[in-house]
C-alpha cells in the first residue's frame, strides 16, 4: 500500500506492505524493520528498528491527529492513486472571521458595526462553564458585520463578527 | 465521587442528586440512589435548596454531605438542613455565616487578634468609596466578592482607571456566582504565597491542624497545581500558622473540615486570608501526607463522634503534589474545551492517586467546571513526587477534548518550580515565557509511519465491510460520520 503523509506539513512517501504477519516499510525510500499491534482502537503499539512506542490516534471533525509520546501531529493521510486533492488554499487577506473558540453564551457585545478595532481589541465576552472569555480581534480593521445578539448561544466555530 | 466512595468504604448507601446534563455523570453511574433535580442551569439544580431537601425527605436520607461547590459554604442552606432534621455534612449555619462572609470573617478575627492584610472589613458601597479605600490602602488593591471562592468576582486592580469598570465586572460576577454582589477591598501583597492550614473539629470541642498546603501556583486566581508540606514552612512555622488555625476555627465555634487561607509575603510573614467552610479540592495532599482519610472523618464528625486522636498524634510523612486536570486548550488560551472524550488512558502505579470524574465516552458539559480529575504524586520526598507525577503524566491520555495536562509537564520540569521558588505570580511570568519546543523530526517519522499504519489497519477492518474503498477514504468517513455526531449532541 503507498501512502502520502503529511505531518504538520511535511510530506512523506510511505510504503506499508503485509505479507505472512509481517511488515516491510519504506519511508521515502529508505527500508524500516517495523511491526505494530492494535492495541485497542486508536492505539497502536509501534516497533520501528526495536524502539518501543505507545501511538494514540485522535480524531476530532474532520482533523486527524497522532500523538507520539506527549507530542502532537496534525496527519493527513491519502491514497496518491486516488484524484482526491488537497482542498482549500489559506485565507490571509481581506475579511478575518472573529469566531467562538468554545460553545457557550454572548454575554456581552463590546464593539458595533463601523467601530474602529485594533488587533486584540475585545470585540465579545463568551461564558462558557463560569468562566467570561475576552474574545479579541485578530487583526486592525473595521468592524463590518455582527452576526451574534447578546444572550446567544454559541457552538464552538460559530461565527461572531467579521473585521474587514 | 470523592465522597461516594468514602460513603460506600463505609457500609453506607449514597444517594445523589443531578442536573438533566449530569444523567450519564460518574457518580449518578456508581450511587446507590439518584434523583433528578431540573435544568442544567444551578440555580434550577444543584442551588436549590427545596429540591435537594426534597430529595432527602423522599430518600430518607440521615445527611447531606455537599461536597466542594455549589451550595457546600451556603449557611442558608445549613440551616435549612438542620430546620428540615437532615444532619449537614460540614460546620453549623452559624459558624459559616461567621466565617462564610469574608468581610465578617475579617471582622471576627480583628477581635480575636489574628494577623490580616490590609483593606475593608465591610462591602464597599458605591464607586466613591471604593475609590478612597483604594487612594487610602495604596494601589495595586484586590476586589474580592465577600461570599466567593475560586477566584469568581475577583480582579487585580493596578490603578484608579481600572477601579470603576473592575468593580463593576467584579460585583456582576459575584452577583452571577454567588447570588450576592458584595465586593471588598483588600491591599494586594504583590506575589505572595498561597499557603493554607487543614483543620479538623469535632462536636466535643477538639479541633486540630493537619498541616499546609502550598497552593501558589494559580491561573487567573484559580488553583491550579497544590502540594503538601510547603517547602518553605518548617516544623516551627507550621506550629505557629496551626495554632492561628486553630484559633481562626475555635472563634467561630467551627466544626467539621475547613481550611483557613493565608498569604505569605517573601518574609515568611503570614497573613489571615479567609476561611473556607468545607472541604477543598485539594484535601488529597493533606490526605497522603497525614494518612488520614478526610471524608471518612468528616462523616464520624457530622454522626457525633470524637476526634480519634489529638494534636500530637498527627505527623507528617513524605510529600504530596496535586494536578487539577480541567477541560481546557493550552494552545487557545486556556479557554474551555467540553465535548466527548473519544479516548482515555488513564495512568496508575507506584505513589500516584486519580481522583476522576471523567469516562471514555462521556460528553464534558458546557455547564459547569471544567475540572476533569486530580492527579496526585506521592512520594518519599518532594523530588520522587515530582517524578512518580511527571511519569504518570506522560501515561495519561484524554482524547477528543482539550486538557491542560500538557501545562503540568511544563510546571514539572520548570526549573524555579523544581527549586520550589513559587509565589502566585508564578503561572503567569511561565507563561509568558515562550514554550521550548524541542520536537525533533525522528518522532514526525514515527508520526508518519504511524499514520499510515492506522490507515493500512483501518483499511483492513473496513476492506471486509465496503470492498471498493481505499484506506484514505476509510479514514474520511469516519472521521466525518464523528462530526455529524457531534453536531447533533451539540443541538441537544
Amino acid at each position: 500500500m503507498l501512502y502520502d503523509v503529511t505531518i504538520d506539513g511535511k510530506n512523506y512517501r510511505l510504503d506499508l506492505n503485509r505479507a505472512d504477519g509481517r511488515w516491510s516499510c519504506r519511508l521515502d525510500g529508505r527500508e524500516l524493520a517495523v511491526d505494530a499491534v492494535l492495541a485497542r482502537p486508536d492505539v497502536l503499539s509501534l516497533r520501528i528498528e526495536n524502539l518501543a512506542y505507545e501511538i494514540k490516534l485522535e480524531r476530532v471533525a474532520n482533523d486527524l491527529h497522532v500523538w507520539v509520546g506527549s507530542t502532537r501531529f496534525a496527519a493527513e493521510v491519502r491514497d496518491p492513486r486516488s484524484l482526491r486533492g488537497r482542498a482549500r488554499a489559506g485565507d490571509d487577506h481581506g475579511p478575518r472571521k472573529i469566531v467562538a473558540p468554545m460553545p457557550g453564551k454572548v454575554v456581552r457585545l463590546v464593539v458595533r458595526e463601523g467601530d474602529e478595532v485594533e488587533a486584540g481589541t475585545g470585540v465579545a465576552v463568551v461564558e462558557a462553564m463560569k468562566m467570561q472569555n475576552e474574545i479579541k480581534s485578530p487583526k486592525k480593521g473595521t468592524v463590518q458585520k455582527i452576526l451574534v445578539n447578546e444572550g446567544a448561544t454559541v457552538n464552538a466555530g460559530d461565527v461572531l463578527a467579521i473585521v474587514e | 465521587m470523592r465522597v461516594l466512595r468514602a460513603c460506600h468504604e463505609m457500609g453506607i448507601a449514597a444517594v445523589v442528586v443531578y442536573s438533566d446534563v449530569d444523567r450519564a455523570s460518574l457518580h449518578v453511574r456508581k450511587a446507590d440512589e439518584a434523583y433528578p433535580i431540573g435544568a442544567a442551569a444551578a440555580r434550577e439544580s444543584y442551588l436549590n435548596i427545596p429540591k435537594i431537601l426534597d430529595v432527602a425527605k423522599r430518600s430518607g436520607a440521615d445527611a447531606i454531605h455537599p461536597g466542594y461547590g455549589f451550595l457546600s459554604e451556603n449557611a442558608k442552606f445549613a440551616q435549612a438542613c438542620a430546620d428540615a432534621g437532615v444532619k449537614f455534612i460540614g460546620p453549623t449555619a452559624a459558624a459559616m455565616e461567621a466565617m462564610g462572609s469574608k468581610t465578617r470573617a475579617r471582622q471576627a478575627m480583628e477581635k480575636a487578634g489574628v494577623p490580616f492584610v490590609p483593606g475593608t472589613s465591610r462591602g464597599v458601597e458605591s464607586f466613591e468609596e471604593a475609590d478612597q479605600v483604594a487612594a487610602r490602602i495604596g494601589y495595586p488593591v484586590m476586589l474580592k466578592a465577600a461570599a466567593g471562592g475560586g477566584g469568581k468576582g475577583m480582579r487585580l486592580v493596578d490603578s484608579r482607571e481600572q477601579l470603576r469598570s473592575f468593580l463593576d465586572a467584579a460585583r456582576s460576577e459575584a452577583e452571577r456566582s454567588f447570588g450576592d454582589s458584595e465586593v471588598y477591598i483588600e491591599k494586594a501583597i504583590v506575589n505572595p504565597r498561597h499557603i493554607e492550614m487543614q483543620v479538623l473539629a469535632d462536636e466535643h470541642g477538639n479541633t486540630v491542624y493537619l498541616g499546609e498546603r502550598e497552593c501558589s501556583l494559580q491561573r487567573r486566581h484559580q488553583k491550579v497545581m497544590e502540594e503538601a508540606p510547603s517547602p518553605i514552612v518548617d516544623a516551627d512555622m507550621r506550629r505557629r500558622m496551626g495554632e492561628v488555625a486553630v484559633r481562626v476555627a475555635q472563634a467561630a465555634a467551627y466544626t467539621n473540615a475547613g481550611t483557613v487561607e493565608f498569604l505569605v509575603d517573601e518574609k515568611k510573614n503570614f497573613y489571615f486570608l479567609e476561611m473556607n467552610t468545607r472541604l477543598q479540592v485539594e484535601h488529597p495532599v493533606t490526605e497522603l501526607i497525614t494518612g488520614l482519610d478526610l471524608v471518612h472523618l468528616q462523616i464520624r464528625i457530622a454522626a457525633g463522634e470524637k476526634l480519634p486522636f489529638t494534636q500530637k498524634d498527627v505527623s507528617i510523612r513524605g510529600h504530596a503534589i496535586e494536578c487539577r486536570i480541567y477541560a481546557e486548550d493550552p494552545d487557545n488560551n486556556y479557554f474551555p474545551s467540553p465535548g466527548k472524550i473519544t479516548l482515555l488512558l488513564a495512568p496508575s502505579g507506584p505513589g500516584i492517586r486519580r481522583d476522576s470524574g471523567m469516562y471514555e465516552g462521556w460528553n464534558v458539559p458546557i455547564d459547569y467546571d471544567p475540572l476533569l480529575a486530580k492527579l496526585i504524586g506521592y512520594g518519599s520526598d518532594r523530588e520522587q513526587a515530582i517524578a512518580r507525577l511527571t511519569r504518570a503524566l506522560n501515561e495519561y491520555f484524554v482524547g477528543g477534548i482539550k486538557t491542560n495536562i500538557s501545562l503540568f509537564r511544563r510546571i514539572l520540569r520548570d526549573a524555579d518550580f523544581r527549586a520550589a521558588k513559587l509565589d502566585t505570580g508564578f503561572l503567569d511570568r511561565m507563561l509568558k515565557r515562550p514554550e521550548t519546543s524541542s520536537v525533533d523530526s525522528k518522532e514526525a517519522e514515527v508520526a508518519a509511519i504511524a499514520a499510515g499504519m492506522f490507515a493500512a489497519l483501518g483499511a483492513t477492518s473496513a476492506a471486509s465491510a465496503n470492498a471498493a474503498n481505499s484506506s484514505a477514504t476509510a479514514i474520511d468517513a469516519a472521521a466525518s460520520k464523528w462530526k455529524e455526531a457531534s453536531r447533533r449532541e451539540a443541538l441537544h
